[in-house]
């Protein structure tokens, strides 16, 4: 690893006038994905900012019809939740299945969604329940939030503050694991609420998370998982590698999305 | 230099640290307790895994800093002097192990599932608990074995992992 300045603020102004001060910065959350990065050298940030201390920016809340998640609450936290458990169950699912119990007790919804890696969970759970994620700075509605692979649209000096999430009628995640790293080889996130069907695929595509609308308007019409069994996701812009050809993650992708309707009951 | 205060196995520690200095590396280098191992440095093979504040955590994917003021246990404090700890005492009694190299790893996570869940633990939770810690000589059925063991030896009344803590 390379040598760095390390701070620990104890307020979100402090956090954020040291993070516009130096060019280079980082925020450290859970430190799951910007450790092992700095450790391979592929960050070198010049300074760590540790937001551990940062007070106001951990835990759960039911807000009317959302469910609210601060930024630095750990995964353990919402896999535990009993108002995660109550609102939103196929998010406590989610969590329940991402990494290991170790990774579960340190790393932040936050620095996920932050990260945007392109087999990660959260995205999904996000861009299907139409969530809004709070920062220092603004609202940014999913859709406009994930920019690509690992890029958001997060400025360089922007916090991640809370998400939010408007409660689904009925929601339903699952995930085929790659059998190796754990992360998803394909994860599909089905939501039904008041303003419609939200369909998204996460561990697929070059750019990241993705919607498929075919699929939500055939939901939309009938919540069922046989109303989505003609719809083809295209192979075009699917991530091929060692692990699967594009044409396999594509067919992976229905067969993902008619379990997690099924799950979702 | 910055400096860290942590607790480590009861005992109070004031150390000068770079800020790069790894948990495991303030663990093994600074305290010489070089029980906790480092197998991949990865984050994924879980040979480094600790006790911080009462939750296990990979201590090659954390900060010294980020642990100050923190309880931690390693596996050099579950023992009660020269009486194994009762999730010891299993992998040993069952063969857990082979090299040895990924278990200190093992049993801090196996008593971090037992404070958790409780002694009555079933095969499937036991492999999917265990995700986070990988072994490269056993074959995994007798760590399962030792770890349903030692769950039901430290629910019996061994002493328990939290007074160790
Ligand atoms: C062995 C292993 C297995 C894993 N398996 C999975 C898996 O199956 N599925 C999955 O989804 N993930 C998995 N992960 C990743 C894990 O979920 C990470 O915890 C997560 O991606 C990053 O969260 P963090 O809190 O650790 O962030 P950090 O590593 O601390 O930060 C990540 C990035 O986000 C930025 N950041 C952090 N917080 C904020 C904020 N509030 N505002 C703005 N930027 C911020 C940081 O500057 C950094 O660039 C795994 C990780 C490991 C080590
Ligand atoms: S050495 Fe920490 S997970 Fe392998
Ligand atoms: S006993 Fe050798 S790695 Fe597990």
């Amino acid at each position: 690893m390379y040598a760095f300045k390390y701070e620990k603020p104890w307020s979100l102004a402090a956090a954020a006038a040291l993070l516009s001060e130096s060019g280079d910065a980082k925020l450290l959350a859970g430190g799951q994905t910007l450790l092992p990065a700095m450790k391979l050298r592929l960050a070198g940030p010049s300074t760590i900012i540790d937001l551990s201390k940062v007070p106001g920016l951990s835990g759960v809340t039911r807000e009317g019809d959302n469910l609210v998640i601060g930024a630095l609450t750990k995964h353990v936290e919402v896999m535990n939740s009993a108002e995660v458990q109550k609102s939103i169950p196929a998010l406590a699912h989610l969590v329940s299945v991402l990494g290991d119990p170790a990774v579960r007790n340190r790393g932040t919804i936050g620095g996920s969604l932050a990260n945007n890696d392109p087999s990660a969970d959260y995205p999904a759970a996000v861009l299907a329940l139409n969530g809004t994620v709070h920062t220092n700075k603004r609202k940014i509605a999913a859709d406009d939030f994930f920019k690509g692979l690992f890029e958001t649209a997060l400025a360089a000096d922007e916090i991640i503050e809370r998400v939010s999430f408007p409660v689904p009628e009925k929601a339903g995640y699952e995930k085929f694991r790659n059998p190796a790293s754990r992360f998803a080889l394909v994860g599909v996130f089905v939501a039904k609420t008041k303003d419609g069907v939200r369909v998204a695929v996460t561990g697929a595509g070059e750019s990241g998370v993705f919607r498929v609308k075919e699929m939500e308007a055939a939901l939309a019409k009938d919540w069922s998982p046989k109303a989505i069994e003609g719809v083809k996701v295209s192979a075009s812009g699917i991530i091929a590698d060692l692990h699967g050809t594009a044409d396999y993650r594509a067919h992976l992708a229905g067969v993902i999305a008619r379990r997690a309707v099924a799950k979702a009951g | 230099m910055p400096n860290v205060t942590v607790t480590v196995n009861g005992k109070s520690h004031t150390v000068d640290v770079a800020p790069e200095t790894l948990l495991v590396e303030l663990i093994r280098e600074k305290l010489r307790l070089t029980g906790t191992h480092v197998g991949c440095d990865t984050s994924q093979c879980g040979a480094c895994v600790v006790h911080v504040d009462g939750a296990a955590v990979k201590s090659c994917t954390m900060l010294a800093m980020s642990a100050d003021g923190a309880t931690v246990t390693t596996i050099e404090g579950l023992a009660n002097g020269s009486t194994l700890h009762p999730m010891q005492e299993a992998f040993r009694e069952h063969h857990g192990l082979q090299c040895g190299f990924c278990t200190p790893g093992m049993i801090m996570t196996a008593v971090d599932i037992v404070n958790r869940k409780g002694g009555n633990l079933d095969e499937h939770t036991i492999r999917d608990e265990l995700e986070g810690n990988i072994c490269r000589c056993t074959g995994y059925h007798n760590i399962v074995k030792a770890v349903g063991a030692g769950a039901r030896a430290m629910a019996g009344g061994g002493k328990s992992a939290q007074a160790a803590e």
